[in-house]
């Protein structure tokens, strides 16, 4: 029987995944990116996991806008991408120091 | 059964496809894995009746972000190879504060197992009513203004990306409609009588 431990398993390794991914691809920023949305992923399959377990619609709606955010945040994280590799012709994540910060 | 073998089937092809997607060594391949685990998780939503944020997941992610992925990999010139070196270094501390993180997550999942909190439900599920049609009554309703915020969201994520990425090039010559506006015939045009071969003084 399927419970709720079940999905709250697979998000929790998706999860970890996501972050394994961040820290194996330091250097490339696409594919951090690409980690960032699995991580939201996860999110979203836990939150909808809930909703269902709890009966309960919030979770959906709430779903609804990580994933409204995590496409905006795709959207504007791949236009700093492409603006930066124009400036700088690299997108090693190492060398972004232009800030000073 | 058939609900058990679906529900292993997309959960593990979601965490490989996942694990593929970060190790890829091409990031063509990893937005294809990418691809490939958005659609199982899309799976293991419906399987729960989330059908609606299911069918938005493929929409969305699949539809959109992924080929915005997929359009930015293809059409820069990244030397990939460089970008994976360095790789080895951060791997033993990688692995180490992952199993760290899930290890805590699954732990948390436990003890919410032994005995949860009891809260009280926001929006209960409605009885008989599609899971579309619920979740359209609930956002055109009570989370109105937060529906048409996330609207708001998405168009200035829009227009951001569209002021960040656009760039005005020096070399070549595009129409003024402004200054086309701006003409009149006064300063345009001249009547002039030239006398006969002379001609006109340009």
């Amino acid at each position: 029987m399927i419970g709720l431990g079940h999905y709250l398993t697979v998000s929790a390794i998706l999860f970890a995944t996501g972050v394994f991914g961040i820290f194996l691809n330091r250097k490339n920023l696409i594919i951090i990116l690409m980690s960032i949305e699995l991580i939201l992923l996860s999110v979203n399959l836990n939150l909808v996991a809930f909703s269902a377990y709890l009966h309960d619609l919030v979770g959906q709606v709430f779903a609804m806008f990580v994933l409204t955010v995590a496409a905006g945040e795709a959207a504007i994280g791949l236009a700093i991408l492409v603006i930066y590799f124009r400036g700088r012709g690299t997108i090693s994540v190492e060398d972004v120091n232009r800030m000073k910060g | 059964m058939i609900q058990l073998l679906a529900f292993y089937l997309f959960a593990i092809v979601t965490i490989v496809s996942g694990i593929l997607c970060v190790t890829a060594r091409n990031p063509v391949h990893s937005v294809l894995w990418l691809i490939l685990a958005f659609f199982n998780a899309a799976g293991l939503m419906v399987l729960v009746g989330a059908e609606f944020i299911a069918m938005l997941l493929v929409i969305v992610y699949v539809g959109a972000v992924a080929v915005l992925f997929l359009f930015v990999v293809m059409m820069l010139d990244i030397d990939f190879a460089e970008l994976r070196s360095g790789l080895a270094r951060y791997f033993p501390f990688g692995v180490a504060l992952v199993a760290l993180l899930a290890g805590e997550i699954i732990g948390a999942e436990k003890a919410w197992d032994a005995g949860g909190i009891q809260l009280s439900r926001g929006a209960p599920t409605p009885e008989g009513m599609p899971n579309i049609q619920a979740l359209g009554i609930l956002i055109y309703t009570r989370y109105l203004y937060i529906f048409e915020g996330a609207g708001l969201v998405l168009l200035v994520a829009l227009i951001g990306a569209i002021v960040l990425t656009h760039r005005k090039r020096g070399d070549v010559r595009t129409q003024k409609i402004s200054e086309q506006n701006m003409r009149r015939p006064e300063d345009a045009t001249r009547n002039t009588q030239p006398p006969v071969g002379q001609g006109v003084e340009l």
